[in-house]
């Protein structure tokens, strides 16, 4: 789907990379035994190696690497066995040993792709340039005290998988399709648990405008975005503000900005500005990081299966519609769920199911997935009573509901409210024949050759029915009937 | 008791010939008299050391005492101590007390060692004459014959050595980047090695510069360096570059002799500029050890006049990175400002010292955009252009032997004002630090005004056991008894 | 390599050292002197020589996850110039 914005000078299209930083899910920092949990106590996880004490030394988490290495596995990218830590040097409150340990010459992660699908059904690959670790800096809190700023090291030193796409994104919608696919990925895979709100998500956003055909501008670096809709209106602001900023004969100049959700603006980010020298270089404490083939090969092993792969099998196995199967994948426990509920059963109809009523009766009630109040396994109880003709699917919508309210099993919904499908003839017969006789009126015009009144017997009969007739029969019945 | 070797003194403890806390007393008493001439000690610890006396008193008593019981060492104040302040010889560490033991002082807290307290250095172990700690010069005991001037003692580690050969310290920890244990030990007459980089842990220790700090030994004897430095050395998870392999016997080394060694004679380390007194006890070094037996091999070690110009790119750009942390803010002396940077920028400027302060600013300048590659890189390919020089003659030989410094120790007043001068002490030691090899310097003689003068031998990684044998060769052979003017 | 004073300043503000104007012809000059030095390493040819970053031959050898550390809280403050309650403090910085 294009996106351009339309200017005095002509049409611009946008041309947008994303850096996103995500957590390594681990249990303690990527070079200290201190604990990584979220919402500690302030600096009660802080290690004198991750507060920059004099004689402290780094020693990389085994876990973390390991990580890194699912990460890019999952992402189809080079591994790189030999990669090495460089230090990137700054002065800042939250970065205590005024170097940020990170790889900036030899990434673990080289280039790899992420496949991510677009409303229309469209699909496109964008280009992941690299993934390597890092450190995180600590947490300053700026409101506490009219004159100071607080300093809490508890992230200090927490691994992160810093991941930089190719510049191959184009529109507002790529970016957020790209975000969640990754975010999905690394769920999977179980290294990030991609959290934007408490922060083990963030994405630093450049953008950048041209002409259609044009070589790449200058681009401004939008910093700690942190949420996809948010990315996406960046994205937006950004672009627009730089097509007025070239049309109105200025230039954009190469910086860092923060994105005002309120003001629906971004600004410059000056104390950012000040030193762009990072003076990079090897981390003499840490020699190379060499990893063994073997070792990765063992790790790919161990990955699960991935959000595409499942849903070329979700399609193949099931039946699914693609969309559909897009949707069941977009988390690996609503596909879990899926599962349970399709196996050995109609998969198109279990789809069906889980996308619609299902969805729908969790937004309803707020929850989620693993919250939900009907489970997999009770799913598939209604659905087994709907193949072997206990119920019409018209009273499942009704014992789903109830299933919800209650928690209860199909069966016992529909016994207790006796809602089995009538499938005795002999009432269907009486049944179809005081339908008739209450209409003759229609009838006449069905037997004048109005045939669409047809599924109006039908309704008719049902209703008599409250419900409960086989639609099967009731069709023969009444086509016998009027014949 | 006071000239008593390590090895003799261990003896007479177990030999209940006196006591740990004896010992231990009679050195605090030295430095009560001495230390305020030497200024050898930025603090010492006389409560902690006669405490850790009588732990060693019991312990040899119940027979259940570590290889170090009693000994008392000075501790370079770059090691940090828990519970004692550490002030790498700085301002900007102001009253830093370390919660926690560095791994080598813990290794010969372990075997029992008595500490008497932290020696002085060159601040940030910068510096070759101990003229840059914020604690004032460290004064070398020896003097000139007829001559009252106060010499430096060389550094970094000038402290350490002052204490030692002073006798306010029977051995002491030091660590060399460029030649901090070597050169002091020259100018003082006293033995110290700088062991393989990897063999003993930097854990603990304030970092100058990571890929060239090593810790080892000072001691007035070669022996006494192989049983510290026994006890300093090991494999340590806790540093990614420590080494695990297994730490032989040092002091069964001392006893091998040379016979049959190659020791190779590097040519370039013979400059026209050498003064005559050194090339002549070099010379006197070769015969030395060709009389004891081994086989005198001419080398080229062709790099080796670039040493220094690559060690003043790498140390100072390791330095401008690893004293970052110095900011005021989670421990040290702090300036305010109005502002965080005007923090950072009054704290750093008052908190470190001129040549601390060069060398940063060199660091930033070789790291910086547009400088990098000019600077930083070609000197890493120089420094592996050195290690290429030794590890070809290596191949030849297995030890080499050369002159530890290019002078005796000079005086407080002659000190070169241009920094450079200042460098070029380094001349010698610098190339195998860069290359992460063994040195060591073992006193072989005096010069006409009567101060000594080392040799240094370089041996293969992890090859210390070759250097203690020639060492103590040299040290045999040189039958060094010359004592300092000014000693307890 | 001589410096001007422009860089002097700019390398000391890297470095996060004040530098007052009385101090930087002498740090020109001393500056200038080690760089012009430093410089003979362009006699070296070095073409194809692979860098060398560190004298350890070793590679990195990692450690298990598990939490060994933290929990010190007081101990990590208890050197800090300024703290309030459980942080360390530095003047307001402004975003
Ligand atoms: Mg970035
Ligand atoms: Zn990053």
């Amino acid at each position: 789907m294009s996106y351009t914005i339309e200017g005095s000078t002509g049409t611009w299209e946008i041309v947008v990379g994303l850096e996103v930083h995500a957590q390594v899910i681990s249990n303690s920092k990527l070079f200290s035994g201190a604990a990584t949990a979220f919402g500690a106590a302030p600096n009660s996880q802080v290690s004198f190696v991750d507060a920059a004490f004099p004689g402290m030394l780094p020693v990389i988490n085994q876990e973390c690497v390991a990580q890194a290495v699912r990460t890019g596995l999952g992402l189809n990218a080079r591994i790189n066995l030999w990669s090495r830590f460089d230090r990137k040097n700054y002065f800042y409150a939250d970065l205590p040993a005024g170097y940020q340990i990170s790889q900036f010459a030899h990434p673990i992660i080289g280039t790899g792709e992420i496949e991510i699908e677009l409303a229309d059904g469209s699909t496109r690959t964008i280009g992941v340039t690299r993934l390597h670790l890092e450190q995180d800096a600590g947490k300053s809190l700026h409101d506490q005290d009219p004159s100071r700023s607080f300093i809490d090291l508890n992230r200090a030193g927490v691994a992160l998988m810093e991941i930089v796409s190719e510049p191959d994104i184009r529109t507002p919608e790529e970016a957020g399709a790209y975000l969640r696919k990754l975010r999905t990925i690394l769920r999977y895979l179980g290294t990030c648990d991609g959290n934007m709100e408490e922060g083990s998500m963030r994405a630093d956003v450049n953008v950048s405008v041209r002409h259609a055909g044009e070589e790449f501008r200058t681009r401004c670096e939008v910093k700690n975005v942190n949420s996809i809709r948010f990315v996406m209106q960046a994205i937006e602001a950004e672009a627009k503000r730089q097509v007025e900023l070239w049309e109105s004969g200025g230039e954009v100049r190469q910086e860092t900005r923060l994105y005002d959700p309120g003001r629906g603006e971004t600004r410059s980010m000056r104390s950012k500005e000040d030193a762009h020298d990072y003076r990079y270089f090897p981390d003499p404490d840490l020699p190379p990081l060499i990893i063994e083939q073997a070792w990765v090969e063992e790790l790919r092993a161990g990955l699960p299966e991935l959000p595409d792969a499942k849903r070329a099998r979700l399609m193949r196995q099931y039946g699914l519609p693609a969309y559909d199967a897009g949707v069941l994948v977009a988390e690996q426990a609503i596909a879990d769920f899926y599962e349970t509920v399709a196996a050995g059963r109609d998969g198109r109809l279990a789809g069906n199911w889980v996308t619609g009523d299902l969805f729908a009766a969790l937004n309803r009630t707020g929850k989620d997935i693993a919250t939900s109040p009907v489970s997999a396994q009770a799913l598939g109880g209604l659905l087994d009573l709907m193949a072997d003709g206990t119920i019409n699917g018209r009273i499942a919508k009704e014992v789903f509901e109830a299933m919800v309210e209650t928690g209860g099993a199909a069966a016992d919904i529909v016994e207790a409210k006796g809602l089995r499908q009538v499938t005795d003839t002999g009432a269907i017969d009486e049944a179809v024949a005081q339908v008739l006789a209450a209409h003759a009126d229609k009838l006449a015009e069905y037997r004048a050759g109005k045939d669409k009144l047809f599924g109006f017997f039908v309704g008719q009969v049902m209703k008599a029915m409250a419900g409960k007739g086989n639609p099967a029969l009731v069709n023969e019945t009444l086509k016998k009937h009027l014949g | 008791m006071l000239d008593f070797s390590i090895a003799a003194a261990a003896d007479a403890l177990r030999a209940r010939k006196f006591s740990a806390r004896e010992l231990t007393q009679a050195h605090l008493d030295a430095i009560a008299t001495l230390n305020p001439t030497l200024n050898a000690y930025i603090t010492v610890t006389p409560e902690r050391a006669i405490a850790a006396a009588d732990a060693a008193d019991a312990a040899l008593a119940a027979g259940t005492a570590g290889p170090l019981a009693g000994i008392p060492l000075a501790i370079k104040d770059l090691f940090c101590t828990a519970g004692v302040r550490t002030t790498a010889a700085s301002r900007i560490l102001g009253t830093f007390v370390p919660p926690y033991e560095s791994t080598v002082t813990a290794n010969l807290l372990r075997n029992g060692a008595v500490f008497l307290g932290k020696a002085n250095l060159d601040e940030f172990a910068m510096g070759s004459s101990n003229m840059t700690s914020a604690h004032g010069p460290v004064t070398n005991p020896w003097r000139r014959a007829g001559d009252d001037a106060a010499l430096v003692p060389g550094g970094s580690s000038g402290g350490s050595a002052a204490a030692v050969a002073g006798h306010l310290a029977m051995g002491a920890t030091a660590t060399d980047t460029g030649g901090s244990i070597r050169q002091p030990a020259s100018f003082c007459g006293i033995a110290g090695i700088k062991p393989t980089y990897g063999r003993c842990s930097r854990w603990g220790i304030v970092a100058f510069a990571s890929s060239l700090d090593q810790a080892g030994p000072v001691a007035r004897s070669v022996e006494d360096c192989a049983i510290l430095l026994g006890s300093m050395a090991g494999f340590d998870p806790k540093d990614s570059t420590s080494v695990d392999v297994a730490v032989p016997d040092f002091r069964a080394a001392c006893a091998r002799g040379v016979k049959g060694m190659r020791i190779g004679i590097p040519r370039e380390y013979r400059p026209d500029s050498l003064p005559a007194e050194i090339a002549a006890l070099w010379d006197q070094g070769i015969s030395w050890l060709r009389d004891a037996g081994a086989q005198i091999v001419d080398v080229s070690l062709p790099h080796t006049r670039y040493g220094l110009a690559t060690y003043y790119i790498v140390a100072p750009a390791e330095a401008s990175s690893n004293l970052a942390r110095y900011d005021g803010v989670r421990f040290g002396a702090r300036v305010d400002g109005q502002d965080l940077i005007d923090l950072y920028e009054r704290t750093r400027a008052a908190g470190f010292g001129d040549e601390v302060k060069r060398r940063i600013m060199i660091g930033t300048y070789v790291l910086s955009a547009g400088y990098y590659d000019a600077y930083y890189l070609r000197a890493q390919k120089v420094r592996a252009l050195i290690l290429r020089d030794f590890t070809e003659a290596f191949a030849k030989v297995d030890a080499l032997l050369t002159p530890t410094a290019p002078s005796a120790a000079f005086a407080q007043g002659d000190k070169p004002t241009d920094p450079v001068r200042m460098y070029l002490n380094d001349v010698f030691t610098v190339p195998a630090s860069m290359a992460g090899i063994p040195g060591m310097s073992v006193p072989a003689g005096l010069d006409a005004s009567g101060l000594p003068l080392g040799l240094q031998v370089l041996g293969k990684h992890f090859d210390e056991a070759s250097v203690f044998a020639v060492c103590a060769e040299l040290e045999r052979a040189a039958g060094f008894v010359a004592k300092p003017a000014l000693r307890a | 390599m001589s410096l001007d004073a422009a860089m002097v300043r700019r390398i000391a503000s890297l470095s996060r050292i004040r530098i007052e104007d009385a101090e930087v012809p002498r740090l020109q000059a001393e500056l200038s002197a080690i760089l012009g030095w430093i410089e003979q390493l362009n006699e070296v040819d070095v073409h194809g020589v692979e860098p060398l970053a560190g004298a350890s031959a070793v590679a990195l050898r990692a450690r298990a996850d598990v939490i060994t550390d933290g929990g010190i809280a007081e101990q990590v403050l208890a050197n800090a110039p300024d703290r309030v309650g459980e942080f360390f403090t530095v003047p307001k910085v402004v975003e």
